[in-house]
């Protein structure tokens, strides 16, 4: 199962660059191709949002995580448990899985900043361009 | 009498007013503001002793653990994760409260103890000077503020010198006042955050009076917030080049006659407005 991180709870929203904090997890199933949406209860955590967060994906069984930046902490539990991260862009959360699917994702293989999705107003997390 | 020194805002001069005052009254000095103590500058302490702030933080064992997650569920701070194979910790978010002990039903939990700071105990200009000290990369100050409290002596007279804002940190130190006074500066900053401290106060329900600190003699902004609302304005430290050169240098205002005239009276008619004797 993949899992990406989401600003809506429907496969034709944009898929959200922040992990912790973004307000929906899409979960697609590759057998079946279908979507299912979860909230992410750690989107409002007063701290550790992004553990919080790793941990309701180890739990609902995800093997992938399709999203922007993980933080130092997130990016430790996921490693730990074995879930591989790919990194997006605000893409449709459609988008981000038939690009995961084509191979075209590259994977997140290092922690980026802490608190990255607090900053920078509506757009948090979004990189710079 | 415990008297803690707060305003809201920062910069408008708690430190300042703090180790003037404890010096004027000849009374104790703590530094509360943890993160960022500067009282020591200014009063130069000699022969200062050392001591860390320990708190608790939780170790597995897994001949024990069954990797139920009931210590995660129980974590209110998010500091623990579960993985297949193990519990991970991440120790800045722990607050030492135990409930994940409490919530394992194995038993598995036990604790130790990390330094997140120290607390320092000197004598300087005379009078008796403390301050806690978080380290660098540590997110949590109110353990480091409760042990340097813990120093106070009920039959002493100290000045608290108090973080700004009004959060926990805040909070704690108010919790070891009899009284406050809030420091605050002519301006719409000054004046907003000043509004928060009161609400705090009065929310604590400590008395309190306040005072203009960096007053250039246009002060009507504070004069008729505290008119207004009926609190105890007791008095206006002037600003002048003189005395941020002399803070500059680390020196107490004290060594210029204006403001040694200034802390005397100021002194006076805090001890008449909270009965201190």
């Amino acid at each position: 199962m993949i899992a990406i991180s989401s600003t809506g709870n429907t496969e034709s929203a944009l898929s959200d660059p922040r992990f912790g904090r973004c307000e929906y997890f899409a979960l697609y199933e590759p057998k079946t191709e279908t979507y299912t949406f979860i909230e992410n209860k750690a989107q409002s955590a007063s701290g550790g949002a992004g553990i919080a967060a790793s941990q309701q994906i180890i739990d609902l069984g995800a093997e992938v995580i399709l999203t922007g930046n993980l933080g130092p902490n997130a990016y430790n539990v996921l490693k730990g448990a074995g879930i591989r991260a790919f990194r997006t862009s605000a893409v449709l959360v459609s988008e981000a899985v038939e690009l995961y699917k084509a191979g075209r994702l590259s994977p997140l293989d290092e922690a980026g900043d802490a608190h990255a999705g607090m900053r920078k107003g509506f757009r948090g997390g979004f990189e710079n361009k | 009498m415990k008297l803690c020194i707060l305003s809201g805002k920062g910069g408008t001069g708690k430190t300042t007013l703090a180790v003037n005052l404890a010096y004027t009254l000849n009374c104790a000095y703590y530094d509360c503001d943890v993160e960022e103590p500067n009282g020591f500058i200014f009063l130069n302490p000699t022969a200062v002793s050392f001591e860390e702030t320990l708190v608790d933080y939780p170790c597995v064992d897994y001949s024990l653990c069954t990797l139920c997650k009931d210590c995660v569920t129980a974590c209110q701070f998010n500091a623990l994760a579960a993985t297949k194979k193990e519990i991970l910790l991440f120790k800045e978010l722990c607050h030492g409260c135990h409930a994940c002990s409490l919530a394992c039903k194995e038993g598995a939990i036990t604790f130790r103890k990390r330094a997140i700071g120290v607390v320092e105990k000197g004598i300087g200009h005379g009078i008796f000077t403390a301050r806690g000290v978080l380290n660098i990369g540590e997110p949590m100050a109110v353990p480091v503020i409760k042990h340097l409290l813990k120093q106070l002596k009920s039959s002493e007279d100290a000045i608290l010198d108090c973080a700004p804002g009004t959060s926990c940190n805040a909070v704690t130190t108010l919790r070891h006042a009899d009284a406050a006074l809030i420091v605050t500066e002519p301006t719409v900053f000054g004046l907003n955050d000043m509004e928060i401290a009161v609400e705090l106060l009065n929310h604590v329900g400590l008395p309190f009076a306040a005072l203009i600190n960096k007053s250039r003699g246009e002060d009507s902004l504070i004069t008729e917030y505290c008119s207004k609302n009926g609190i105890n304005l007791l008095g206006v430290i002037p600003f002048s080049k003189e005395a941020a050169i002399a803070y500059s240098k680390g020196k107490l205002l004290l060594e210029l006659p204006e403001y040694k005239l200034a802390f005397e009276a100021l002194s006076k008619q805090l001890k008449e407005a909270f009965a201190w004797n």
